[in-house]
């Protein structure tokens, strides 16, 4: 190669440098600021002192169901919208239309989700801003991740074991239910936990549809208001009414709120990577 | 056993519509709740289009309201040009490195580790923003506002790179092997073949890639909404505070009366940025398909 185009080539390597280098310094630099404030106290105890003390327990609890409830709803939706394509509508117009729609939901900026949110479930269906609101806005918006990484498992579901299942009688749906779901079960797994990944720590979607600035209690209905990690933080960095005071647990709860969406994107990582090596041998 | 059979495709098909009746009612409801800015008699009597388009303030709050778009929209485009001007080299240049160059295991690990920059929440992005960036450019700019469009783009980049990235490596991924091998054996380098063959068949994965990070430079909230500044103001300088068109709606939306011309106006600014972005989305995928069956030889 020539000088000159072994420069060019070191200039590529240099963004993949630059850009790794960005994001290790973030993590670093979150790491750093945020590990001082961590503690049992912190994590289990409710903000005090108008918010400037105490720990971030309600904030964490809140995320933690939404996304749960969150759950319950994209699992099922989004596994048989991969079902579907993959083992029923391959070809069909409906099924052209089916993947228009999630590459589209896939690209909607998420404050839309929240207008949506706030139009559709709070005011039209009269769910109110509450638990059951957000999770089913968060829940639109991480359909996509669900149906993607279904159908990636279904589609390395080799067509022999089908075959095999409707030689020895069963019927489509036995095949789907005994063979094909199982087997597809860690890409399953994988687009449900980078669906929590992505849903965790979503502001947009929810500030209109059930979060709140600052609860005495927990929520205790899928109706009642919460609080969150996300917009914990980001009230505490513009909204505090002393932004240097609270710095501090500005640092601590997004340590918590990345090592969280961190450490579920790896184990989805480490799963996939998992599936492929097996799938080739 | 037979009706068992229907039962489950029925069920199947019903929750596979999910996707399209989601997307089908996000633009329902959020033109039901927009639309009164054509039809409402004692709406229109404040708004309509020339104010949105011809006048120059935003200050919806106030004995006598402006809502104008003209200072929200120099805001995003602001903002997405700086976001694109950063995102895009680093992004391009690290597609060309992984898929061209990096050895296969080197390859292996480049590639999530740099799509785990998706898996930063974009709140977390903006607190560092606010912390950090905003001190680097204050020392480079010295501006007189620290939160201004560069910071906000410049935070921003980082939610468009994995975007950009991951779409333009599996584009000139897919380049067929046979062509780059039919590049080097007439006597090209490897960067002639990857700029002179690979890249232009790429090229319809490549744009579609730019403009999906473009969209998402355009529709990203949380970030812009902690860094910008959010002063609405039509200003040449980047070194000027901005708001941006989804800023406004997240910094506004709570505190409006259902059925003000306020909450319309937000909602009407929703439906255009939803209208925007399913126009990018969709011009992107078709571009994609395109590259793809032109690739696989199916033309």
């Amino acid at each position: 190669m020539k000088f000159r185009e072994k420069v060019y080539v070191f200039f590529t390597a240099l963004t993949v440098l630059i850009v790794v280098g960005l994001l290790f310094y973030i993590i670093f630099d979150i790491v750093r600021n945020g590990i001082g404030v961590i503690s049992w106290e912190f994590i289990s105890q409710p903000p005090r002192e108008g918010m400037t003390k105490g720990g971030i327990f309600p904030a964490l609890y809140g995320t933690l169901l939404r996304t749960l409830l969150m759950l319950i709803f994209v699992v099922p939706i989004g596994v048989f919208t991969a079902v579907y394509l993959n083992e029923y509508g391959s070809g069909k117009r409906f099924s052209k239309w089916i993947r228009l729609a999630i590459n589209n939901l896939a690209s909607i900026p998420s404050i839309v989700f929240g207008l949506f949110g706030l139009g559709f479930f709070v005011l039209f269906l009269r769910f109110g801003a509450g638990l059951l609101s957000a999770s089913l806005t968060v829940g639109l918006l991480t359909l996509p991740l669900v149906v993607v990484s279904t159908e990636e498992a279904l589609r390395a579901v080799p067509n022999s074991y089908r075959e095999a299942g409707f030689a020895l009688g069963a019927t489509k749906w036995q095949v789907i239910r005994l063979i094909v779901l199982p087997q597809a079960l860690p890409g399953i797994l994988t687009g449900a936990i980078l669906s929590v990944g992505r849903g965790m720590g979503e502001v947009a979607p929810i500030l209109f549809t059930g979060v709140a600035y600052y609860l005495p209690y927990l929520p205790s209905s899928i109706f009642d208001q919460f609080m969150d990690l996300g917009y914990h933080i980001y009230i505490m960095t513009t909204q505090s009414f002393d932004v240097e005071l609270t710095r501090p647990i500005q640092y601590g709860s997004t340590l918590v709120l990345l090592a969280l969406t961190f450490s579920l994107n790896i184990v989805a990582i480490l799963i996939r990577s998992k599936m492929r090596k097996r799938r080739l041998g | 056993m037979e009706l068992k059979e229907r039962v489950a495709y029925i069920v199947i098909s019903l929750l596979a519509s999910v996707a399209i009746i989601g997307v089908v009612l996000i633009f329902v409801f959020i033109a039901k709740e927009a639309l009164p800015v054509f039809f409402n008699p004692e709406i229109k009597k404040e708004v309509n289009l020339r104010t949105f388009f011809l006048t120059r303030d935003w200050q919806p709050i106030g004995l006598e309201p402006k809502y104008s778009f003209l200072p929200l929209i120099v805001g995003t485009i602001k903002v997405t040009i700086i976001a694109l001007i950063v995102a895009l080299p680093l992004s391009l240049g690290s597609a060309i490195f992984t898929a061209e160059f990096a050895p296969k295991r080197l390859r292996e690990i480049i590639k999530p580790v740099i799509e785990l920059f998706s898996a930063i929440p974009s709140v977390v992005l903006g607190f560092f923003a606010l912390m950090t960036i905003a001190s680097w450019v204050q020392n480079i700019f010295h501006a007189t506002s620290r939160l201004n469009a560069v910071t906000a783009g410049f935070a921003l980049a980082f939610a468009v790179i994995p975007i950009t990235y991951t779409i333009c490596e599996d584009a000139l991924n897919t380049v067929p092997r046979e062509l780059k091998e039919a590049s080097i054996a007439l006597g090209a380098t490897r960067w002639q073949t990857t700029v002179r063959v690979v890249l232009p068949s790429a090229s319809g994965g490549i744009f579609a890639g730019i403009m999906l990070g473009l969209a998402r430079a355009m529709g990203e909230t949380m970030i812009v909404l902690m860094v910008s500044g959010n002063a609405a103001q039509i200003t040449l300088s980047f070194l000027d505070s901005v708001r941006t068109i989804p800023a406004t709606i997240a910094a506004e939306m709570g505190e409006v009366a259902f059925g003000s011309t306020h909450y319309v106006v937000l909602f009407f600014l929703g439906l255009i940025l939803f209208s925007i972005t399913f126009v990018i989305n969709y011009i992107a995928s078709i571009l994609l398909e395109r590259t793809q069956k032109r690739l696989r030889g199916e033309r």
